[in-house]
């Protein structure tokens, strides 16, 4: 294995972030505070707690994933994308490295962005309301699980587009509402039978409900069940990167 | 010499189509200079991408240093620099960082000194820390001779290196070059300009249409293929060539004083001795005469007219 390679593509991804340290974690504590504000506050005041958690901590693991889940996509996508578009990828792709290599370099930094993240916010919600994580280690887990997948998705999204509209596209129509509609802000047994039934079949409501449970043992579905269905969304992107590599997709004419 | 690169039926056929690369041979030796000569869409670009891994060829094979490019590419792309013929660099990364990425990317450990040496080699030792964009173009040529060359390759690929180069930095650029070939680099380019192959190369292979129409010591092809011109001066000016001269299609020029005759110096017959007894014959004075051997350049068109005008 080329360890060096992968080294430095890690270490100079790492630098663009520092770079941009103030966009990459001023913009996402920003939003998270003023999540807290309008819904832990403002509106939290007047629901009451549920299942046993106050409004105000129960949002933190919904947020929490909120951002993960775009920041992944967006780090990870970007990385990949933008040597692409301006060319300097030809360096990348003449280097006696695997496809594997280059994705251990990328997506191993678009995690470690998102982790970092990650630990931010759930800090900086430590300011705003108390939080006492039951299973630290599970948290843990979760946390860390969510950043390699959707890092992994975001790298598919950035090999994948061809022009900048392509690359907000996934992100901006389909994982921000799958986000929302994720049960980030409530709790799916609030919603008609009809409608949680619907919501199952977004695979978002397994991750937010996997890692609340992390937090406050209050959970929608079985943590087993959310396990596999992000272990299987894991694998399902592994495939399809494999795929991509094996028949040299947009990398190689 | 050892063969260092061996390209063997090489065919490339893009997705659109477009046959890119008619079956080439070639076998490139260590340590030679070697100038791929051939018009905007030749395919000289996609050849020197399929060596570097960057375009898959359809059928054929090519070996570097005894290595199978697609089955040991890790070998063989350890080998190679690649300086590409567009200025793509990252715009707002450092000059010492790039080479330092491009150099780790190669699989080589850091090297502090080699790289500033490197830099100072290339003039920019003290644009070290200054952000790529804000380099001028032959500059920015020169970050990725330099990225090319960070991970001390044993093959250079140069694709169109003098492309918007001014004749100071062309110069400079040749001196690299042959400091490259002197420690035993093995260097490649294109180009479009004749003189820049006539001026640098060992030998020169001429592509036109995926086809390598030929490849010859430069030296060689000159005078195999060559067409020599004899250039008659007159004492007296002529207003037209007398009729006994002219089964010999001269030209004349430069007022009347010059005439020009030109020959295959590969055909046993060139027509100079019958040429001379004919301008006794005539009432013609010389006052001077000389041969002058055509360029590459000539050979250039020479070659890619025929081969158009067989189709
Ligand atoms: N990715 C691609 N897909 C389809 N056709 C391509 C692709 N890249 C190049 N070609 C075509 O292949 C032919 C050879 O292109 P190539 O870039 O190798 O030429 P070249 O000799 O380097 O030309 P130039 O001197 O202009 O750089 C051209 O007709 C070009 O249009
Ligand atoms: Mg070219």
């Amino acid at each position: 294995m080329n360890i060096q390679a992968v080294k430095v593509i890690y270490k100079y991804e790492m630098l663009r972030t520092w770079k941009t340290l103030f966009q990459s974690i001023a913009s996402p504590v920003l939003s998270t505070s003023l999540y807290f504000i309008v819904f832990g506050s403002a509106i939290g005041s007047r629901i009451e707690s549920i299942e046993g958690v106050p409004y105000g901590s129960f949002i933190v693991p919904g947020l929490i994933m909120l951002s993960l889940l775009t920041q992944s996509i967006a780090n990870a996508s970007f990385g990949i994308f933008f040597p692409k578009f301006t060319g300097t990828i030809y360096e990348v792709m003449s280097a006696p490295l695997s496809h594997y290599e280059i994705l251990l370099g990328y997506v191993g930094a678009a995690a470690s962005k998102s982790f970092i993240i990650g630990i931010i916010i759930l800090a900086t919600a430590g300011f705003f309301v108390d939080l006492d994580i039951k299973h630290p280690f599970w948290m843990m887990f979760f946390l860390i699980l969510t950043c390699i997948t959707f890092s992994l998705f975001g790298f598919i999204i950035g090999l994948w587009a061809t022009n900048f509209d392509k690359l907000q596209l996934i992100p901006l129509l389909v994982i921000t509402p799958l986000v929302f509609l994720g049960g980030s802000f409530y709790s799916i047994s609030m919603l008609p039978p009809f409608w949680q039934t619907v919501t199952l079949l977004n695979p978002v409501v397994y991750l937010i409900s996997g890692f609340r449970w992390s937090f406050f043992e209050v959970a929608d579905v079985s943590i087993w069940t959310s396990l596999v269905i992000i272990l299987g969304f894991l694998a399902f992107c592994l495939a399809l990167v494999a795929w991509m590599f094996k028949t040299g997709y947009r990398l190689q004419n | 010499m050892k063969t260092i690169i061996a390209i063997n039926n090489l065919s490339k056929q893009y997705a659109s189509g477009h046959q890119a690369l008619k079956k080439i041979n070639l076998e490139i030796k260590s340590g030679e200079i070697i100038a791929l000569l051939g018009p905007n869409g030749a395919g000289k670009t996609t050849l020197i991408s399929v060596i570097c891994g960057l375009v898959s060829p359809s059928s054929g094979s090519v070996h570097v240093n005894g290595f199978n490019i697609i089955k040991d590419y890790r070998e063989t792309r350890a080998l190679i620099g690649l300086v590409p013929q567009e200025l793509t660099l990252s715009a707002f990364e450092s000059v010492w960082n790039t080479l330092n990425f491009s150099r780790g990317l190669f699989g080589k450990k850091p090297n502090k000194a080699y790289i500033e040496q490197l830099l100072k080699d290339l003039s920019l030792f003290d644009k070290k820390d200054t952000e790529l964009r804000l380099l001028s173009g032959g500059m920015k040529r020169r970050v990725l001779i330099g990225k090319a060359l960070s991970h001390e390759p044993r093959i250079l690929f140069l694709d169109e290196p003098t492309a918007g180069v001014d004749v100071e930095l062309r110069k400079d650029m040749w001196n690299i070059v042959r400091r490259l070939r002197d420690t035993g680099v093995t260097i490649i380019l294109t180009t479009h300009y004749i003189e820049e192959a006539e001026e640098i190369a060992d030998r020169v292979g001429i592509i036109s249409d995926g086809e390598l129409l030929l490849v010859e010591e430069k030296h060689a092809l000159m005078q195999k293929l060559g067409k020599k011109q004899l250039v008659l001066e007159l004492r007296d000016a002529i207003d037209h060539i007398p009729e006994s001269l002219n089964a010999y299609a001269l030209t004349l020029s430069d007022e009347g004083y010059k005439l020009t005759y030109r020959y295959d110096t590969r055909s046993d017959r060139t027509g100079i001795t019958t040429l001379m007894k004919a301008i006794n014959a005539s009432s013609l004075t010389l006052k001077d005469l000389q041969t002058q051997q055509s360029s590459l350049e000539d050979i250039f068109i020479d070659l890619i007219s025929s081969k158009e005008n067989l189709k």
